[in-house]
């Protein structure tokens, strides 16, 4: 237990939790975003892909970080853009489509990334982005600009969905469409806007692996984090304060398996610590599903005209 | 510009719907090719020609056929429930656990039971271990509403892990020289090939039993009628006094066990012993099987081994023109979105009217 102790004591644990917390923030909130409009958006974990790879590679070409978050955005965009087609335009089912982008997304990634390097077994690397070390701020100097980022869109979000019209109006098409209708709002576009908004920070999220955490792309480097997004947002109850909690909780937890595993006197096996997340997730989802309140009209597609 | 449902799909947009798919696929899949710098007619030929144009092509694609047609059926089953499993990889590689580990020597301890009764226990422990790995996100979901999507997926990380430290620890082959090895299965359990000189082993005709079994039991039992009951509208099947809580139990049940065969199966039928790298995402692909089948039991069948022709015949084009095999996993996924448009096409018609 003094082990842990000390431990907390340490700056360096904070700055990972932080460090594993920010893609998570992103991620979730882009998720929350699509919920909130009444669209799931299973193609996550995809998304985190394909934005870690379009990040990566614009950044490898020549372009400024910045450049490749908004690569990763605009990826990321487009998916959630492939999404909207096919959930609010064609009205398929959310579950199977948002799978089929998550297929689709990681195929495409995977094959776009061994044409791009048919024969490389190392990795090739970027210069990642640089922590802040010009903050006067203890903890958060020792993260990227990204994490800023994040942090910053937790009010933003927060302060457009419940202050602001197009907030409203993101909020009425996810809990009663019919009735977002008659007070003259465009239910689709509004939607499709939502899901393409919230599907470019999926992007950067993705983006944040590969320019921020490492300098280089892997197979299998997001390996199931996007899905403990979707866990989050219902954590969360959709709303964007309780999802930074959330996020930061979990990536708690995640750094003190890390150290735990890393101290080498345990007495499990190191597979149980990896586990923990996904635990966590599972029994996260368990203890709020009581008094889960899903936006009423989440996954249900909307027809002009039609109850 | 509305969707309007037409008063009966007609039999030819039906036909026509996964044909027009088909071709929307390749012709994404050519542009692909084109870019990675591959003549686009010679790659398609070496595709189908690894997959299909030989008794050895055709060999390996039903090989691989077998466990994608297990995955395919438990992804139908459940989704006919709208139960959405998505964790047949997970169930799989449980069912391989519990194959190895009442069908291994365990270094000469194992059980000493003649195989004959060896055998229906290590499959129906496979069964089981899949059916009770789906039951419990099946029950939460039914009880507190939890949504299944997520906690099966995230069991899919959970049983990878869990099998990963049981390769290390308790279930690790002495001989296998450090790698993370099961032990195998008694000679006696495996399967026996179906072509001498091939991989393709009786495997294939479970696969194909267990495929006509749950057509079968979907069209002409009362189980599957409540099955379907329950898909089409749970609250309305409970009015009309389907047990839906029991339906869903024996759906998980179902769904589960098919998925654990196939890991079972996989085991006895091709590789003897349990690695981490035994399934190339089967159960993802499972899914994406179901769909293309449109749920249906028999055409999981046709779906699995176009899908199995697709990912052994990119294997040996990609190493003939250096096209990533990367390419059949974008075929598959390209192949699922379009299915699923052009069957919407066929039941609803386009009208380009403002509002009616």
């Amino acid at each position: 237990m003094n082990e842990v102790l000390t431990l907390l004591m340490q700056p360096e644990f904070w700055v990972a939790v932080l460090r594993i917390a920010t893609p998570l923030i992103l991620g979730t909130l882009g998720v929350l975003l699509c919920e909130r409009a009444g669209v799931l958006n299973l193609g996550v974990e995809g998304i985190w892909v394909a934005g870690a790879f379009a990040g990566w590679l614009a950044v490898y070409h020549g372009a400024p970080l910045w450049g490749g978050v908004l690569a990763a955005a605009a990826v990321g965009a487009l998916a959630g853009l492939l999404l909207a087609a096919l959930t609010v335009g064609l009205a398929l089912s959310q579950h199977v489509a948002g799978l089929g982008i998550t297929l689709l997304a990681t195929a495409l990634s995977y094959f776009g990334y061994r044409v791009a390097f048919p024969k490389v077994s190392t990795p090739p690397t970027i210069t990642p982005f640089a922590p802040m070390d010009w903050l006067p701020l203890p903890v958060l100097n020792q993260e990227t600009p990204l994490t800023l980022l994040a942090l910053g869109l937790v009010p933003l979000l927060a302060w457009g969905l419940y202050r602001t019209p197009l907030g409203l109006a993101v909020r009425m098409v996810g809990e009663n469409p019919q009735a977002a209708e008659g007070q003259g709002i465009p239910v689709r576009a509004v939607r499709t806007g939502a899901v393409v908004a919230g599907s470019a920070l999926m992007g950067v999220a993705g983006a944040f692996l590969t320019l921020a955490a490492f300098n280089a792309f892997f197979f299998n480097m997001v390996n199931g984090r996007g899905w403990i997004c979707v866990a989050l947002v219902v954590f969360a109850s959709w709303r964007p304060g309780k999802a930074l909690l959330g996020a930061l909780l979990f990536a708690f937890f995640d750094a003190l398996q890390l150290r735990l595993q890393q101290s080498g006197d345990s007495p499990l096996p190191y597979q149980v610590y990896l586990m923990l997340p996904y635990v966590l997730s599972i029994l996260a989802l368990v203890l709020v599903a009581r008094h889960a309140r899903y936006p009423q009209a989440l996954m249900k597609p909307y027809r002009k005209g039609e109850r | 510009m509305r969707l309007e449902p037409r008063a009966t799909p007609s039999a030819r947009a039906l036909l026509l719907a996964p044909l027009a798919a088909v071709a929307f696929t390749l012709l994404i899949a050519s542009a692909l090719v084109a870019w990675a710098g591959a003549p686009v007619g010679t790659t398609w030929g070496l595709l189908l020609q690894g997959g299909f144009g030989s008794v050895f092509a055709w060999s390996e694609t039903l090989t691989r056929a077998v466990p994608l047609m297990l995955t395919g059926l438990a992804a139908a089953v459940a989704f006919q429930a709208r139960l959405f499993n998505i964790g047949a990889e997970g169930q799989l590689y449980l069912g391989a656990l519990a194959a190895v580990a009442v069908g291994g020597l365990h270094d000469g301890t194992g059980f000493a039971l003649p195989p004959y009764v060896l055998f229906p226990l290590m499959m129906a422990a496979a069964a089981l271990a899949g059916g009770l790995l789906l039951l419990g996100p099946a029950l939460l979901k039914a009880r507190l509403g939890v949504d299944e999507v997520v906690t099966t997926l995230l069991l899919n990380f959970i049983v990878a892990l869990f099998i990963g430290a049981m390769l290390d620890g308790p279930m690790k082959d002495p001989l296998a020289m450090g790698w993370p090895q099961s032990v195998a299965l008694q000679p006696e359990l495996e399967l026996a090939k179906l072509i001498p000189q091939t991989r393709v082993h009786t495997g294939l005709l479970w696969a194909l039993v267990l495929a006509g079994v749950l057509w079968a039991v979907m069209r002409r039992t009362v189980l599957g009628f409540q099955i379907r009951a329950v898909g089409a509208n749970a609250r309305a099947a409970a009015f009309a006094g389907v047990p839906v809580q029991r339906t869903v139990v024996w759906v998980a049940l179902l769904s589960g066990a098919l998925a654990g065969l196939a890991g079972a199966i996989e085991v006895a039928g091709r590789t003897s012993y349990l690695t981490l790298d035994l399934s190339p995402g089967y159960g993802y692909s499972g899914i994406v099987i179901a769909m293309l089948a449109g749920l249906h039991p028999l055409g999981v069948v046709v779906a699995s081994i176009f899908v199995a022709g697709v990912l052994v015949g990119a294997d040996s084009m990609s190493r003939a023109v250096g096209v990533p095999t990367y390419l059949a996993d974008v075929i598959v996924a390209t192949a699922l979105l379009s299915v699923l448009v052009a069957a919407l096409a066929a039941r609803y018609r386009l009208v380009w009217r403002a509002t009616s």
